[in-house]
C-alpha cells in the first residue's frame, strides 16, 4: 500500500475491528486449552481465569494419556484424515483435469452429477452406508472411514479443482503433447504444480471436517481398535459424570495436529484464495 | 525432408464449421505464412497440421506419409506458441532438451543440439536459468530454441511475436527469418498481422471464415488480389473501396491504394476536404473526404503540410486502379 492512501485513524480503525474479531474467533479454543491446565475446582471456581500456581493440575492430561489408548486413536485420526486427504486431491484432480480438458459427450452432465454431492449432504445415505458396509465387511474398519470421507470430499474438490484447471495454459499442455509427454506425465508435472494453491485451499477445506468427525466413527468404525480422537474423547462424557479435565486436555491435544497440517497448507492457501481476484 | 499437404480438410466443432475444405501444398524449404482476419480458421489449421486437434475429414500428409492419425510427437513437427509454453520448473536447457529426452535421443547428442541451438540464438549465458528469471524476448528465443533442437520436418509457429512489444517484434521477427535461412526448413506461420506475413513469407495463405481466398508471394497478392477480401487484408493503410455506381463505372466497386493516389491543390479527379492529417515523417496519411467518392485514405511520401478543412484534388492511377464484381472477384 502506498503512503498516499494510508492514513492513521483509519489503520487504527481497521486493526481494531480485525483484533476484535480474532478475540472473539480464539475465545473458545483459548478457554479450552486454558481450563485443560486447570484442576478440576479450579475449572468450575473460576473458569475465565488463566490457571494460577493454586489451581494448576494436569490431571487432565496424565488421565488422557492412563485411561484408554490415546495415541492409538491419534494415530487412527491421522491415517484417517490424511489417507481421506489423499485420495480427495488425487481423483478431485484427475476428475478435474479430465472435465477441463477433454471434450466428450456428456462432459457438462458429468460435471453437474459430480457436483451434486456438494448440494446433498452424505449423512442422508447413512443408512444405506451401514448396509453397504456390512454386507462388504467393512465396519469396524479404517477403510470404511477413508472411503465415505473420500466419497464426501471429492464433489466440492473436482468442482474447485476443475475450475482452476481450465486456467491453465492450453499452449503448454499442447506444448507437452509435442514433446512427446504422455497425457498423464502433462497431468502430473505440468498441470499439477500450477494449481498446488488450489490443491492446498482444497486441502484444507476437506481435512477440517474429516478430523473433527464424529458421525462416521460413531456407526462406521466403534470398536476400540478403530477409535478416532473425537470418538475417544467420548469416554470421559458421562451420563451422570463428566471428566471435564480429561476431556479439555484431550480437545486440546486434539487441536494440534490439524494446527500442524494447516500451517503446511496455509502459506498456499492465501494464494489460492486470492488468485484470479487480481492478477 | 518437409514437404506438407493438406486435403480437403474439414473441421467442425459441433454444429460450428471452423474449417470448410482447404487444400493446400507447401513445398520443401518454403516458408509460408497463414494470414487472416481473428476467427478465420488459421489457429485451427495449424492446430490440425500438428495434431493437437483432429480433422473432421481429410487428409494431412507430410512428407507424402498420411499422418492424419498420427500423435503429435510422431509427426516430427515441432511449434512455437504465442504465450512461449515453456515448462515453468525446468532450466532453459532441460525445457530445449526434454522432446528429445522422451524421443530416446543420447544425451551427448541432446548436448550437442542444445550447443548449436543456444549458440545460434545467443541463450548460452541464460542456460541454467529458470524460465521466471528471463524477459519476454529472451522466453520466446527459448520457446524457438526448444523447436530448434528438435530438428523437425516442419516449424509450425502460432503468432508468436503477438506477445511482445513492438521493437522486440521486429528484432525476433529478424531473427527468424534469418533463422529460416540458416536452416532452410519448412516453416508454417501463423499471424493476423498483414506486415510479419508479407515481410517473411515466401508464400502467403489468406484465409477468411474457414476458406482459402488466395495463396500467392507477398508481391503477388499486393498486385494482383482475386478479390475485395484479400486486397483489403494486404498492405497498410488498408485499400479504399469506392462505389462504382457513384463513379459511372460498371464495376460494382472500385478499389486504389492510398498510395497510388496523388493529391493536387488545384486539379485532380475528385475534389475533398481534408479530416486529418497523420504525420509520420517518412511519410504523411491524409484523410479526404471526397463529394463523389466519400472517405479516402491518400499516403503521400515524405512530409506533406495540408490542414484540416483544407480542399485538395485526388487523382488515382489508372494502372494500378482495381475492379471488382458483385460478388467481390476482380473483373478487368
Amino acid at each position: 500500500m502506498s503512503t498516499a492512501t494510508r492514513s492513521l485513524p483509519r489503520t487504527i480503525g481497521a486493526h481494531a475491528v480485525l483484533l476484535t474479531y480474532t478475540v472473539i474467533a480464539l475465545f473458545p479454543v483459548i478457554l479450552v486449552v486454558m481450563n485443560s491446565f486447570k484442576s478440576r475446582a479450579g475449572i468450575f471456581g473460576a473458569p475465565l481465569t488463566p490457571p494460577t500456581p493454586k489451581t494448576f493440575d494436569l490431571i487432565g492430561y496424565t488421565t488422557v494419556f492412563g485411561q484408554g489408548d490415546f495415541l492409538h486413536y491419534f494415530q487412527n485420526s491421522l491415517v484417517v484424515t490424511v489417507a481421506s486427504l489423499f485420495f480427495v486431491l488425487l481423483f478431485g484432480a484427475m476428475a478435474g483435469f479430465a472435465l477441463s480438458e477433454y471434450r466428450f459427450r456428456g462432459n457438462t452432465m458429468m460435471g453437474l452429477y459430480l457436483a451434486l454431492g456438494i448440494m446433498i449432504p452424505i449423512r442422508l445415505g447413512t443408512v444405506a452406508i451401514l448396509q453397504l458396509m456390512v454386507a462388504s465387511g467393512l465396519v469396524n474398519t479404517l477403510t470404511a472411514l477413508i472411503l465415505v470421507y473420500t466419497a464426501q470430499g471429492l464433489p466440492l474438490a473436482i468442482f474447485i479443482l476443475s475450475e482452476f484447471m481450465k486456467q491453465v495454459s492450453d499452449d503448454l499442455k499442447n506444448a507437452g503433447r509435442i514433446d512427446g509427454l504422455s497425457e498423464y506425465t502433462i497431468f502430473f508435472r505440468l498441470v499439477l504444480p500450477l494449481v498446488r494453491p488450489s490443491m492446498a485451499t482444497v486441502a484444507v477445506f476437506t481435512m477440517i471436517p474429516i478430523w473433527n468427525d464424529l458421525w462416521f466413527p460413531l456407526i462406521l468404525a466403534p470398536s476400540e481398535e478403530t477409535k478416532t480422537v473425537t470418538l475417544g474423547a467420548q469416554l470421559f462424557l458421562g451420563q451422570f459424570v463428566t471428566n471435564w479435565n480429561a476431556i479439555l486436555a484431550a480437545l486440546s491435544l486434539a487441536i494440534l495436529p490439524v494446527l500442524v497440517l494447516y500451517v503446511i497448507f496455509s502459506r498456499q492457501l492465501i494464494r489460492g484464495i486470492t488468485s484470479g481476484a487480481v492478477k | 525432408m518437409g514437404s506438407l499437404n493438406i486435403e480437403n480438410v474439414k473441421k467442425a466443432f459441433g454444429p460450428v464449421e471452423v474449417l470448410k475444405g482447404i487444400d493446400l501444398e507447401v513445398n520443401d524449404g518454403e516458408f509460408v505464412v497463414f494470414v487472416g482476419p481473428s476467427g478465420c480458421g488459421k489457429s485451427t489449421l495449424l492446430r490440425v497440421i500438428a495434431g493437437l486437434e483432429d480433422s473432421t475429414s481429410g487428409r494431412v500428409l507430410i512428407d507424402g506419409d498420411d499422418v492424419s492419425v498420427t500423435p503429435p510427437a510422431k509427426r516430427g513437427i515441432a511449434m512455437v506458441f504465442q504465450t512461449y509454453a515453456l515448462y515453468p520448473h525446468l532450466t532453459v536447457k532441460n525445457n530445449m532438451g526434454l522432446g528429445l529426452k522422451q524421443a530416446g535421443t543420447p544425451s551427448a547428442e541432446i548436448e550437442r543440439r542444445i550447443k548449436i541451438a543456444s549458440a545460434m540464438l545467443s541463450l548460452e549465458p541464460y542456460l541454467e536459468r529458470r524460465p521466471a528469471e528471463l524477459s519476454g524476448g529472451q522466453r520466446q528465443r527459448v520457446a524457438i530454441g526448444r523447436a530448434v533442437v528438435r530438428e523437425p520436418k516442419l516449424f509450425l509457429f502460432d503468432e508468436p511475436l503477438s506477445n511482445l512489444d513492438a521493437a522486440l517484434r521486429v528484432n525476433t521477427r529478424l531473427e527468424i527469418a534469418q533463422l529460416h535461412r540458416r536452416l532452410k526448413a519448412t516453416m508454417i506461420y501463423v499471424t493476423h498481422d498483414q506486415v510479419e506475413a508479407m515481410t517473411l513469407a515466401d508464400k502467403i495463405v489468406v484465409l477468411n471464415a474457414g476458406r482459402i481466398e488466395q495463396i500467392g508471394s507477398p508481391m503477388q497478392l499486393y498486385n494482383s488480389p482475386a478479390n475485395d477480401f484479400v486486397a483489403g487484408f494486404i498492405g497498410s493503410p488498408k485499400m479504399n473501396f469506392i462505389d462504382g455506381a457513384k463513379l459511372g463505372e460498371t464495376a460494382k466497386t472500385i478499389g486504389v491504394r492510398p498510395e497510388h493516389l496523388t493529391v493536387d491543390a488545384k486539379s485532380g479527379a475528385w475534389k475533398g476536404t481534408v479530416v486529418h492529417a497523420e504525420h509520420l515523417g517518412a511519410d504523411t496519411n491524409l484523410y479526404l473526404d471526397c463529394e463523389k467518392a466519400g472517405l479516402l485514405t491518400v499516403r503521400i511520401f515524405g512530409v506533406y503540410n495540408a490542414d484540416p478543412g483544407a480542399t485538395l484534388y485526388a487523382t488515382p492511377d489508372p494502372a494500378k486502379t482495381y475492379r471488382f464484381g458483385a460478388d467481390g472477384r476482380v473483373v478487368k
